[in-house]
């Protein structure tokens, strides 16, 4: 069967939800960052097949490139506080960072 | 006792979740389904296989992800998505995003991760499958909303029409510096700050003692 638009969503909704899963199961906090990573994949791609298939034009492509800039910046940043959290308390546990210093 | 309290409190949550999103869904689609129709199932040809097979990869490596005890796996199964998704976005005819999702993520963010899994982790004694919120309560959490969505994604008719796929990246490249001019100088704003951030938050404190 051809790919529809329903396919598209269906890939992305199934991305989606591993990344939420990962997010909310693991302590782990460069996996936590790593689903993250995947939902933005997720509405990135939802972005682009509503483009394709729905409104035309390039703006869902264009939008898609700034997430993808911004995902870039937040994964930068995110590991900046992964490796400062790990200098602190020497654990990336999501659990035990509750302290903005020692 | 209190595991149980919370498989419960989720589950009316989620309970609560489903309900409102069908509501508004049943609401809201018939004024999405205008013009819609139902597409018709044509013959199986090798460029369907071949997108089966990538969203196969994407699923199967986001699945990685999710469910690998090794962090590294982990971060390759991040890899094998990126990559299929970067084919979807080929065959959504959109040449320059897959070529920007390969640089971008595979070239920059997927290297992040894996110096901050070398960094922060001995790998030997990785941890990863004590979950923070439960396996039961998590996975049920994201298996609601994957029905939903799937529901959403086949149920509503979309109102879709045929376009042809042409080259984008000229036609980007000219909106971005005429139509999303400002939104761009300000993503390299945010670039730049995040730049600076990024080193004064990781670097190691220098005292003089």
């Amino acid at each position: 069967m051809t790919p529809t638009l329903s396919h598209y969503l269906a890939v992305a909704a199934i991305l989606f939800a591993l990344g939420l899963f990962t997010v909310l199961t693991r302590r782990n906090a460069v996996a936590v960052l790593m689903g993250v990573e995947l939902m933005l994949n997720a509405s990135n791609v939802n972005l682009v097949a509503f483009n394709k298939f729905v409104v035309g034009g390039l703006t869902g492509q264009t939008f898609a490139l700034f997430v993808v800039v911004l995902a870039a910046a937040e994964a930068a940043v995110g590991l900046a506080i992964v490796l400062s959290i790990f200098h602190t308390f020497k654990t990336i546990d999501v659990r035990a960072a509750d302290l903005m210093r020692e | 006792m209190r595991t149980k309290k919370k498989l419960i409190a989720w589950t009316l949550g989620s309970a609560a979740v489903i309900g409102a999103v069908g509501v508004l869904s049943a609401r809201l689609s018939p004024a999405l389904a205008a013009g819609g129709a139902r597409p018709v199932a044509g013959p199986f040809t090798l460029a369907d296989g071949v997108f089966y097979a990538v969203a196969a990869l994407t699923v199967g490596g986001a699945a990685a992800v999710a469910l690998s005890r090794n962090i590294l796996y982990s971060a390759l199964g991040l890899l094998a998505s990126l990559l299929g998704v970067a084919g979807l976005y080929v065959f959504l005819s959109a040449d320059f995003v897959a070529v920007a999702q390969v640089f971008i993520y595979i070239g920059g963010v997927l290297v992040l991760i894996l110096f901050a899994v070398m960094l922060t982790n001995r790998i030997g004694e990785v941890n990863i499958s004590n979950a923070s919120l439960g396996w039961a309560s998590g996975g049920l959490l994201a298996a609601v909303l994957l029905g939903l969505l799937l529901v959403v994604a086949f149920e509503i008719p979309w109102a879709v029409r045929p376009m042809a796929g042409t080259p984008t990246t000229a036609p980007i490249g000219h909106a971005l510096l005429q139509q999303w001019l400002l939104p761009f100088e300000l993503a390299s704003l945010i670039l730049l700050a995040t730049l600076i951030g990024a080193i004064i938050i990781a670097r190691k404190e220098i005292r003089a003692e």
